[in-house]
């Protein structure tokens, strides 16, 4: 279990990180979202023993931080913002490296780098020097790294950052397999992200937490949710007889009158009334479906851009 | 100690990962080859010693000793490594002793290669082996206290080139501290006791004895404690740099 209490960070006169206070249990993805510079990366390295805090404490694994540093390193598989590693070593060599640090001789050495090579799918490079891979595979070099001893947390930040779509569906399914009995923290500005693999996000700006709870609740807090997206096969003007409906609170016209988002009354179900106006009208429609809510949405809103 | 010498392997290979530790130590071979003969008299002086490689080695560690410890830290914290090397289950001082025992010994190994200067030596008359003995392992100390602050100033700077100059900058203050140049500095405002300290300090006093083969438990101290308390700076300013 991850203990965040009152943490807190002050380069000089600036506050990174003020007083936050968190917990992660076992089987949770936990998603780190926030604009550049709102503290993600600040707390991370507080997490993993990089930084120490300038107050507050955390503990993991029942073990504090600032008490027993090396004890917390051991559980954690971390994932430094940019994945750095050492560039003229071959990635074999590397990742041996990192397991003798972990304290692995031998046959287990080996088994666990065939696992992991075999996880992230590093067959193919391993002779080669760590500085010559692509974006791509020196992500998946520094994600190896984080599982070679099979930690019960992992903190990873910003793991998909600037892989192409392929390679990030690629790294979210990974963290997705691993995740069932670790903890895990992402830290994300790439909002589908969160409702791909997190279990539950947490917003922060300036170093605050603003909002904390699963995608979905998250996703409630936009006024998109429970909105009704229509989209007809060519323009139809047909703004009024929404606006006219009583459950309808209020009506968005996009694309020239092609697809209109209709707002409810608090607490309202419009899509009944609203299917069955179109039916009378005889309307062709394209496309009708209730908004979920919008993650970026709520993010704007909350973190005040 | 596992995590140590794991630190120090990967240390010490990446020395080789580039052609430059060819370059330094060919360079570093055909420098004390230079001194010795050319500048050193070592064929006109008529004596069966290696006293001329030996006179010219702070001199030629000044310049050497910097670049080889320069990158120990600095380039972990231009690559960003450092907080991967950090955030793995590894004390600080594992890490600081690690990277420091990798250098010297790197440093150990270029002087090893000088052997040919010992066996033409051997070659040309009888010469007191034991004196050059004592003499290669009074160097090679010298060469880790040379490292040390090579290692502490490396922390000081994410730039390799800012480490260097700061460390031949101390160490040229170091070596010469005996010297007028450094001591007139104090001389008028400091007590003689601390102008005693201060020339006490000095890394060519020394090893002057050393070079010669007189192997003064003292002397082997002086450059152990130098190695210490350099090597704890390096922990201190890490330390420092960290929670900044």
């Amino acid at each position: 279990m991850i203990e965040v209490q009152h943490l807190t960070k002050r380069f000089g006169g600036f506050t990174a990180v003020d007083d936050l206070s968190f917990e992660v249990r076992p089987g949770e993805v936990l998603g780190f979202l926030g604009p550049n510079g709102a503290g993600k990366s600040t707390t991370m390295k507080m997490l993993t023993g990089f930084l120490p805090a300038t107050s507050g404490t955390v503990c993991i694994g029942g073990y504090d931080v600032a008490q027993h540093p090396v004890a917390v390193k051991r559980q954690i598989g971390y994932l430094p913002e940019g994945a750095p590693s050492y560039g003229d070593m071959s990635v074999l060599a590397f990742l041996r490296f990192i397991g003798e640090v972990r304290g692995y001789r031998g046959a287990e050495l080996r088994q666990r780098l065939a696992r992991v090579v075999e996880q992230v799918g590093l067959q193919d490079v391993l002779k080669q020097a760590v500085q010559t891979l692509s974006k791509g595979y020196k992500r998946r070099v520094g994600l190896a790294q984080t599982l070679l001893h099979d930690p019960a947390i992992m903190i990873l930040d910003e793991p998909t950052d600037g892989l192409d779509p392929n390679q990030k569906q690629q790294v979210r399914q990974l963290i997705t397999n691993l995740a069932e009995d670790k903890m895990v923290i992402i830290s994300t500005h790439i909002l589908e992200e969160v409702s791909a693999v997190c279990s539950r996000a947490m917003i922060i700006a300036a170093g605050k937490k603003v909002a904390d709870g699963t995608p979905a609740e998250l996703e409630a807090r936009s006024r998109y949710h429970q909105a009704i997206s229509v989209r007809f096969q060519q323009p139809v003007n047909a703004a009024a007889a929404f606006s006219a409906l009583p459950e309808i609170n209020e009506v968005d016209e996009l694309e020239q009158g092609q697809s209109y988002l209709l707002f409810p009354q608090p607490g309202a179900r419009p899509y009944h009334a609203v299917n069955a106006l179109i039916e009378q009208q005889g309307w062709d429609l394209d496309t009708l479906h209730i908004e979920r809510g919008r993650l970026d949405d709520v993010f704007r809103q909350l973190t005040g851009v | 100690m596992n995590t140590l010498m794991t630190i120090c392997k990967r240390e010490f290979s990446a020395y080789f990962a580039t052609p430059v530790a060819y370059v330094f130590i060919f360079i570093f071979l055909v420098m004390s080859g230079v001194f010795t003969f050319y500048l050193g008299n070592f064929y006109q002086r008529g004596q069966a010693d290696l006293l001329p490689f030996f006179n010219f080695h702070p001199w030629l560690y000044l310049f050497f000793m910097p670049a080889v410890a320069m990158g120990l830290w600095s380039q972990e914290r231009q690559l960003g490594t450092i907080e991967l090397l950090m955030t793995l289950p590894v004390t600080l001082w594992q890490a600081v002793l690690g990277k420091f025992l990798a250098a010297w010994l790197f440093a150990g190994l270029a002087l090893l290669l000088t052997l040919p200067l010992w066996l033409t030596v051997n070659y040309l008359g009888t010469p007191d082996n034991g004196v050059i003995l004592a003499s290669y392992l009074g160097s090679w100390l010298m060469a880790g206290a040379f490292i040390a602050v090579g290692s502490c100033m490396s922390a000081l700077s994410r730039n390799q080139i800012v480490a260097f100059i700061l460390t031949v900058v101390v160490c040229f203050v170091l070596m010469l501290s005996g010297f007028p140049l450094v001591l007139d500095f104090f001389r008028g405002w400091a007590s003689e006791g601390l102008l005693d300290l201060i020339a006490s300090l000095s890394f060519l006093t020394h090893f002057e004895a050393l070079a010669r083969g007189v192997v003064d438990i003292r002397d082997l101290l002086y450059f152990i404690l130098v190695i210490a308390v350099w090597l704890l700076a390096t922990t201190q300013v890490l330390t420092v740099k960290k929670s900044a």
